[in-house]
């Protein structure tokens, strides 16, 4: 049976899309059958991340309007067969996605898929309510940072009451992906601990993903990090928290202290 | 951090330059060409379903925006052979799909 997951924060900036792309293209290399959608409508940048922004031709308001088909707007990946993106409008206002047509494009790609992944906008207006919307399972990304956890909380307020499944008295899967933890300003007492954040939030843990330039690297070149870097340590949490998502027990790793080249020469750890 | 990604390092900037100014080239101006492609693939099926029966499902309209070109690409499947398919002289009545050839 189809899942459908949102990739969803409050808080800007935090890493929805890079996981949207990275969560949707290790379930693809598992074999799973996959698209992810782009809810940004206005400030898509999914197509990027994706590498698929030469070739979008039809999008998701085109599909809720009935302008288009939904084969018509999927793009499928040319790396990895079984990944398809639906990119979201680009020039159209917020107002053009309709709950009425969003759900029968979330039921239809039911139908298509084993995994429908929403990349959800920043906020917790229209775009990020109705991305959330029709979701059996939430990613709730989270920088190790006090205005992202705190907007966290909030999102996970709205999940418990603004989604379909909650209406109908139902659970929804949440789990904290958190992004961008650097183990070192952590360790310095910089950042907050993932036991801090945990012990706030309390949802259970689905990755760490670190903070690190491969990120960065993989979407200059639109390639999810998970396809451009398979030994990289952002790929390995992405490759680990897809794991975990199709229900496999994955023991969690927790990112490393990098050794600086001066403490490595000198053969003592950058942090004690 | 061996020689091969320290090149690799290098290299993925301009490549996302290049990406942008693509783009970019495409977006600016019209907000973009996805209207204008929703009437080229309606026209261009008009056209062929005077003479061919198509299925909306089994149309594709691909698309790779270039910096000096782009290729628009409309796949239409068609069931069994081709002849076995053309509507002879079967549209209804009306105004031509196509100006008449001038002579
Ligand atoms: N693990 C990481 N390490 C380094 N940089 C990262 C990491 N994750 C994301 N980034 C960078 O952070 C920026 C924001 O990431 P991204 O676009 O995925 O966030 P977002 O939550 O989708 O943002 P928005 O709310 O604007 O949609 C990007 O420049 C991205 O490359
Ligand atoms: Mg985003």
């Amino acid at each position: 049976m189809a899942r459908v997951v949102v990739v969803t924060s409050g808080k800007g900036g935090v890493g929805k899309t890079t996981s949207t792309a990275a969560l949707g293209a290790a379930l693809a290399q598992a074999g799973e059958h996959v698209v992810v959608v782009d809810f940004d409508v206005g400030l898509r940048n999914l197509d990027l991340v994706m590498g698929a922004e030469r070739r979008v031709v039809f999008d998701l308001i085109n599909v809720v309007q009935g302008d288009a088909r939904l084969h018509q707007a999927l793009i499928r990946d040319k790396r990895i067969e079984t990944l398809s993106l639906l990119p979201a409008s680009q020039t159209r206002d917020k107002d053009a996605l309709k709950p009425e047509g969003v759900a029968k494009v979330i039921a239809e790609l039911r139908e298509k898929f084993d995994w429908v992944i929403c990349d959800s906008p920043a906020g917790i207006e229209r775009g990020a309510t109705l991305a959330m919307r029709h979701a059996d399972i939430a990613v709730v990304v989270t920088n190790p940072e006090v205005s992202s956890v705190r907007d966290s909380d909030r999102i996970i307020g709205l999940l418990d009451s603004k989604t379909e499944r909650a209406e109908r008295g139902e659970r929804i899967d949440k789990h904290l992906l958190l992004a961008r933890y650097d183990a070192v300003r952590a360790a310095r007492g910089e950042m907050l601990k993932v036991e801090d954040v945990l012990e706030i939030l309390s949802i259970p843990l689905l990755g760490i993903i670190p903070e690190s330039e491969d990120v960065l690297r993989a979407s200059n070149l639109g390639v999810p990090v998970t396809l451009n870097n398979p030994a990289s340590a952002p790929t390995r949490a992405y490759l680990d928290a897809a794991r975990r998502l199709r229900g496999e027990t994955v023991v969690m790793t927790f990112p490393s202290q990098k050794r600086s080249l001066i403490s490595r020469l000198l053969g003592r750890k950058a942090i004690a | 951090m061996n020689l091969f990604s320290f090149f690799r390092r290098r290299r993925s900037a301009p490549v996302a330059r290049e990406r942008l100014q693509v783009l970019l080239s495409h977006e600016r101006g019209n907000g973009g060409d996805s209207e204008l492609l929703a009437v080229l693939r309606d026209e261009i099926l008009r056209v062929i379903s005077a003479h061919l029966t198509i299925d909306d499902d089994k149309v594709q309209v691909k698309l790779e925006r270039g910096q000096a070109v782009s290729l628009l690409e409309i796949d239409i499947e068609v069931p069994g052979r081709l002849d076995q398919q053309i509507r002879k002289r079967r549209r209804p009545a009306g105004p031509p799909l196509l100006p008449a050839p001038s002579t």
